[in-house]
């Protein structure tokens, strides 16, 4: 049946509305702060048959909004293999080869039914604080297999027909070290769930599910005209961008990620052969998440472009097989962000090429997992686990963003005197790092320092973050950020991690210190433009140190006496 | 209630309304001025001799301002300095690490205080209290020294930990008040003594932010008025729709952020409860924006903090306005996609809508509403007259044509999409808090909702919609309703098996005498005065709290806090929250929050309601489109006397509003003057 534009319109906002409630629901009652303060979760309605995403809400992790099709897909193929299928289920799994992303993400699938049928699917995903695994927290930066990463959990249903299944639940709490936080999660993931399937059906119930089904078709279909639309106004051509990883965590050797982008009318190419083939390390990431990072890059790109499957049908992306985008299982993918942060990097370096107006230059690509654990005196565990900010890149609408989030996540950082309140660390340092940033015409965001002191008898830190050695990159003309950089002070001497970026075990004793430095983002536009007097401000207010102006404007902003 | 005249003042952004209440002989009097920019006082002292030439026999001035929300949103406020600890002095630039907004990656930030003038000493105090540096005063007072060169009329001291032991940031503030030539010194510890630095750095440079600016504009305000005679009290409306003394708003003027929709709040929930109804949903509908709250048994909900502005974070209890962008001057468009959008891009009242003349040729809203006769071109609020055949012709093309539908179709569809989308706004803020919208009557204010509210009753299927007499003027009238209420936070953090129920009733007990001093202070006479008694509390390992109504009482001291009673306080209000508790679940005590409350005097409404015999004749007959143009009666709304009924389709004007009433539906005049608005029983289906 059509649908007339009215009820169209009405009903778009409706059926966002009810991913949006299941956001909130979430971020409200989760126990662990990386889904209430992080927002590392994210809600959505799915197709009944092919999982293709519907209908995602806003305020959920970016990353999500494509990667969780491939999730609802898992569990429509084990529901037809298995023949079981009932109103009332809920499948429950994190297996991140089959449902993308990586371990620490619990994925909760409700299918929805309607006149004994399935209507869609609701689903439910949310980052726990720990799933078991060598290391507390996940990131595990030598894993060579995802057991070492944590516990492995495929499809199986943990509620059947409206019964829950508490041998599932306590399979699952026995594989975390933090079994309160993790029921807490899993209350709240249900509780969205719930919400969800009561607000559909009451809109079910007002508008008749035809009229609904109608509705999410022509979204569908509007969001491919739109994503066309986009595509069409871009010259036709075809460029090619590549960017290094650092390493795998285990062998120290540069691992590159291609891309060429080709545009011709309303079609947009991205081929990715070229790229690294896979790693012994967790540098991995599954052909689903692969795909889901391209539409974050698109999304970045063109804002406008709904949360809906609709705007990947002009799209034709090539992953390699045996690459590090397509990884096989048990190879570890703990360390996924690094490498979707790097894929979005060389998207926008690849479109600037053909339209450096429409992008930003590279933001600091790495998202710096570091987790301190140990116990206290009274033997209780402690676990502080964050992840931490840097620049945004300029663009030509001025410079980018100091000290912000990843571009495939909304998280915010936990305020320091929360963590100081929950954990025995003192922070030393909570600052914009200078000469962070890249310079240009609009020069990059500052990336940031963070000291932290141990104030326990003794603890364990780990690492897991990227760019210690390839720099996030300036476009147009715009130059690179600074290095991500990390030390730790043993017996009074700082040290480096030989991987740079990634490091398991360094021992810290009480008033011994680690600092890390954030990179910032690249530049937008040749240096040199940059007004002289911008240059001078950003000296006084010590963004940039004397030395760090002169080498990338030269000396002209010293006759503009700030 | 004593006599004399109150007088309420709400200066928006274009007109300032007042509201006189005189006691003596019973009446009221409204009145609109121009607002004057921008030194707000003009238009304010204007709006006051106009309906009052001798300010001698006026026993009270409230005011509800937005002086200090104009500050912060355009960047007009103090050049201000912030002394800090050793290693934070980005804290208030790098935020929360968040972004302006998901999707794109562009946009950056500038904190109000630049970085040259955020400067550090040597002092550090642990999450427990312990002081492990102490503050080094001399580097203090120096620090002061240099900022006055720079310059800086206010300073903030903002020490991390400050919350779990004060001493470090008071000895500061103590030896830069003794060097600084004003009044103009916060500390952290002083405005909000809460866990999370950000959010009480953000708030503390605020508040110094505005200081300068917002007390001198109220200092001349009160010269002013004394001047012209007047001896009463002048009161300010703070974000929590209670008012406070000019001389707290002075200290702690960030508490105006959202001072004047406040006040309105305040007055809508009154009025509700008057008319009999306690649960209503109320709807501000101005040129860019529609505004919601939600009052719950005659309770405004309070929101813990909000952002003026990307990065611009004030944490301090206020009336909860959730605000979408649809608006009577929001554009409609159809995207390359085909579908129809309402805002977020706004004519707002200039250049205004198409039919405004004014150079805009994007259709509004409101043209929509004058296409379809539901607003008379030949009287608009705000005189003058309106160009239709402009509105038609900009409907037709923006949205007639890319969509396939005739003029009238294209209008009634940006109705339906804005009317969804303020029903979406209506649903969720309701849904958020655990409340049935059905349950809940629509109350529209300011010029523009009640065109809607009929609307309203259908999509979100509420039984009533109330619309105020003078709808125009709620926020001023507010000013004259609302009490004086005084807000304390205390962070605890502690386990509540742990607490120490005496230290915890020592520090009620401080918030109590505090409160009370300053109710005591302010020379007002209350009809009460209540204490109400919260904690912030969650499970062991939740970084999120819920509030925990612990007590409420009236002329007496607030009981002893117990253990087991906190324990109960809790799990009820969980349970409410969220459905389920976690069994055996370990909580925490995060925060204490005290609200000591003074009633003013509630003037009766019925002086309000209309008098003498009025009439329910219409004045006259106009075609307006419901699905089809029917002849719909049009009816002078303040001739209507009490217990007039009046059937759909019609429509009701006045001054300040015009209401529509749709087919099906009726309004009756209630004995204060309200007209009740509800699905007609005897309407033919």
């Amino acid at each position: 049946m059509s649908i007339d534009p009215i009820t169209l319109a009405v009903l778009a906002g409706r059926m966002e509305q009810i991913a949006d409630e299941m956001d909130a629901t979430l971020f409200r009652s989760a126990f662990n702060p990386i889904i209430a303060e992080a927002h590392d979760a994210s809600h959505g309605l799915y197709h009944a048959t092919t999982g293709e995403t519907l209908v995602q809400g806003k305020s959920g992790l970016p990353i999500f909004v494509g990667v969780m099709a491939f999730a609802v897909k898992a569990v429509i193929d084990k529901a037809a293999r298995d023949g079981d299928l009932a109103d009332g289920d809920i499948y429950i799994f994190n297996d991140a080869h089959i449902g993308g992303t990586h371990l620490s993400d619990m994925r909760l699938v409700r299918p929805f039914f309607h006149d004994g049928r399935v209507f869609c699917h609701l689903a439910s995903v949310g980052h726990w604080h720990d799933m078991g695994g060598a290391v507390p927290g996940n990131y595990n930066p030598q894993a060579t297999e995802v057991f070492q990463e944590a516990f492995v959990l495929p499809p199986v249903k943990l509620v059947r027909a409206g019964v829950l299944q508490q041998d599932v639940v306590d399979i699952v709490l026995r594989n975390t070290r933090l079994p309160a936080s993790a029921q807490g999660d899993l209350n709240g993931q249900m509780g969205a769930l719930d919400l969800g399937a009561r607000r559909l059906a009451a809109l079910l119930a007002e508008y008749g599910a035809d009229t609904v089904r109608a509705a999410l078709e022509a979204l569908s279909d509007r969001a491919e005209t739109l994503a066309r639309a986009e595509i069409a106004a871009l010259p036709d051509g075809r460029w090619e961008a590549e960017d290094f990883l650092d390493n795998d965590g285990i062998t120290d050797t540069a691992l590159p990620i291609r891309v060429a982008l080709e545009v011709s009318g309303d079609r947009l190419a991205l081929d990715f052969t070229g790229t690294a083939g896979a790693t012994a390390g967790p540098v991995n990431i599954s052909y689903g998440t692969a795909v889901a990072c391209v539409y974050v890059a698109i999304k970045h790109v063109f804002p406008g472009l709904p949360a809906n499957a609709g705007v990947m049908r002009p799209l034709g992306i090539t992953i390699p097989d045996g690459s590090l985008l397509a990884a096989q299982f048990p190879a570890p993918t703990g360390g996924y962000t690094e490498t979707i942060l790097r894929m979005i990097d060389v998207i926008f370096s690849a479109m600037a090429q053909a339209a450096p107006e429409i992008v930003v230059a590279n933001a600091y690509g790495t998202i710096n997992a570091l987790s301190l654990a140990g116990h206290r005196a009274d033997g209780r565990r402690w676990v502080m686990f964050s992840f931490y900010g840097g620049g945004h890149g300029g663009s030509i609408d001025g410079d980018g963003l100091n000290h912000g989030n990843a571009p495939i996540s909304t998280a915010t950082i936990p305020p320091v005197e929360i963590l100081e309140a929950a954990y025995p660390v003192m922070f030393r340092q909570w600052a914009l790092r200078p000469d962070s940033a890249g310079a240009g015409t609009h020069r990059g965001g500052l990336g940031a320092i963070y000291e932290i002191e141990l104030l326990e008898e003794s603890a364990q830190v780990f690492l897991f973050g990227e760019r210690g050695r390839y720099p996030p990159r300036g476009v147009a003309g715009g130059g690179d950020a600074a290095l991500n950089r990390f030390g730790y002070e043993n017996d009074g001497i700082w040290h480096r991690p030989p991987l740079a970026s990634k490091m398991v075990g360094i021992g810290l004793k009480r008033g011994e210190r680690v600092r890390l430095e954030t990179p910032g983002g690249g530049g937008y536009g040749p240096p040199e433009a940059r007004d002289p007097v911008r240059v001078a401000r950003d000296v006084a207010l010590g963004y940039l140190t004397e030395a760090g102006a002169d080498t990338a404007h030269g000396p002209a902003w010293r006759e503009c006496g700030a | 209630m004593s006599g004399g005249v109150m007088i309420g003042v709400d200066v928006g952004g274009t007109f300032t309304d007042v509201f006189v209440l005189d006691e003596d002989t019973g009446t009221v009097r409204v009145a609109k001025v121009p607002t004057t920019r921008p030194d707000q006082s003009g238009g304010f002292l204007a709006g006051i001799t106009g309906p009052v030439p001798d300010l001698g026999r006026v026993a009270s001035v409230v005011h509800g301002t937005t002086a200090g929300t104009n500050a912060l949103l355009e960047r007009k406020g103090a050049r201000i300095g912030i002394i800090t600890t050793e290693g934070f002095r980005d804290v208030l630039e790098m935020r929360r690490r968040d972004r302006p907004r998901t999707w794109g990656l562009r946009g950056d930030f500038d904190p109000v205080v630049p970085r040259d003038l955020r400067l550090e000493v040597p002092e550090r105090v642990l999450a427990c209290g312990t002081v492990h540096t102490p503050v080094d005063l001399d580097a203090v007072r120096a620090a002061g020294a240099r900022l006055l060169a720079a310059g800086c009329e206010a300073v903030a001291v903002l020490f991390v930990n400050a919350y779990a032991n004060p001493g470090n940031e008071r000895a500061a503030a103590e030896a830069l008040r003794a060097i600084w030539p004003s009044a103009h010194v916060s500390a952290s510890s002083e405005v909000l003594p809460e866990i999370r630095e950000f959010e009480r750095f953000s708030t503390t440079a605020l508040n110094a932010y505005l200081q300068p600016e917002v007390s001198g504009y109220l200092a001349r305000l009160q010269e002013a008025l004394r001047a012209g005679g007047f001896g009463g009290e002048f009161l300010i409306v703070q974000s929590n729709g209670g008012v406070m003394s000019v001389d707290t708003a002075c200290r702690r003027p960030v508490r105006t952020a959202l001072s004047g929709p406040a006040a309105g709040v305040i007055a809508a929930a009154h009025i509700a409860r008057t008319a009999g109804f306690g649960d209503v949903i109320t709807g501000d509908m101005g040129g860019t924006s529609f505004d919601v709250s939600l009052i719950a048994d005659g309770q405004p909900a309070l929101a813990a903090q909000t952002a003026i502005d990307f990065g611009m974070v004030v944490r301090t209890p206020m009336i909860e306005i959730t605000t979408i962008g649809a608006g009577g001057g929001s554009i409609a468009w159809v995207d390359r996609g085909g579908l129809l959008n309402i805002g977020p891009e706004s004519a707002g009242s200039d250049p205004g809508p198409v039919a405004y003349g004014r150079g805009n040729d994007r259709p509004t809203v409101t043209d929509a509403n004058i296409v379809l006769g539901r607003i008379d071109p030949d009287r608009p609020i705000g005189g003058g007259r309106l160009d239709v055949a402009a509105a038609r012709a900009a409907i037709d093309v923006h949205v007639g044509a890319p969509l396939g539908l005739g003029t009238e179709a294209a209008a009634e569809a940006i109705l339906r999409v804005a009317n969804a989308r303020m029903a979406g706004a209506i649903r969720l803020v309701s849904i958020e808090r655990g409340h049935d919208p059905k349950r809940f009557a629509f109350m529209p204010f300011g010029g523009g909702g009640a065109l809607h509210a009929g609307a309203m009753l259908s999509e979100v299927g509420l039984g009533r919609a109330i619309i105020p007499r003078y709808p125009g003027v709620t926020s001023a009238m507010g000013c004259v309703i609302a009490d004086m209420r005084q807000d304390f936070v205390q962070t605890v953090n502690t386990l509540t098996d742990a607490v120490d129920t005496a230290d915890l009733g020592a520090l009620i007990r401080s918030h109590v005498d505090e409160g009370m001093r300053l109710l005591d202070a302010a020379g007002v006479t209350f009809a009460g005065r209540t204490v109400v008694v919260e904690l912030d509390m969650a499970y062991v390992g939740q970084t999120h709290t819920v509030a925990v109504p612990l007590t409420s009482t009236r002329d007496g001291a607030p009981p002893p806090p117990d253990r087991a009673a906190i324990g109960a306080a809790f799990d009820a209000a969980y349970r409410a929250t969220y459905g389920r508790l976690l069994p055996g679940g370990v909580t925490r005590l995060l925060n204490l929050r005290t609200a000591v409350i003074g009633e003013r005097p509630k003037f009766d409404l019925a002086r309000l309601a209309p008098r003498g015999p009025g009439t329910t004749a219409p004045r006259t007959t106009r075609r307006v489109h419901f699905g089809e143009w029917l002849e719909a009666a049009i009816h002078d709304r303040l001739d209507l006397p009490v217990g007039a009924e009046i059937r759909g389709p019609a429509v009701l004007e006045q001054p300040d509003t015009t209401i529509v009433i749709d087919p099906g539906q009726i309004g009756r005049v209630d004995a204060h003057g309200n007209l009740i608005l509800s699905p007609d029983p005897e309407a033919q289906p």
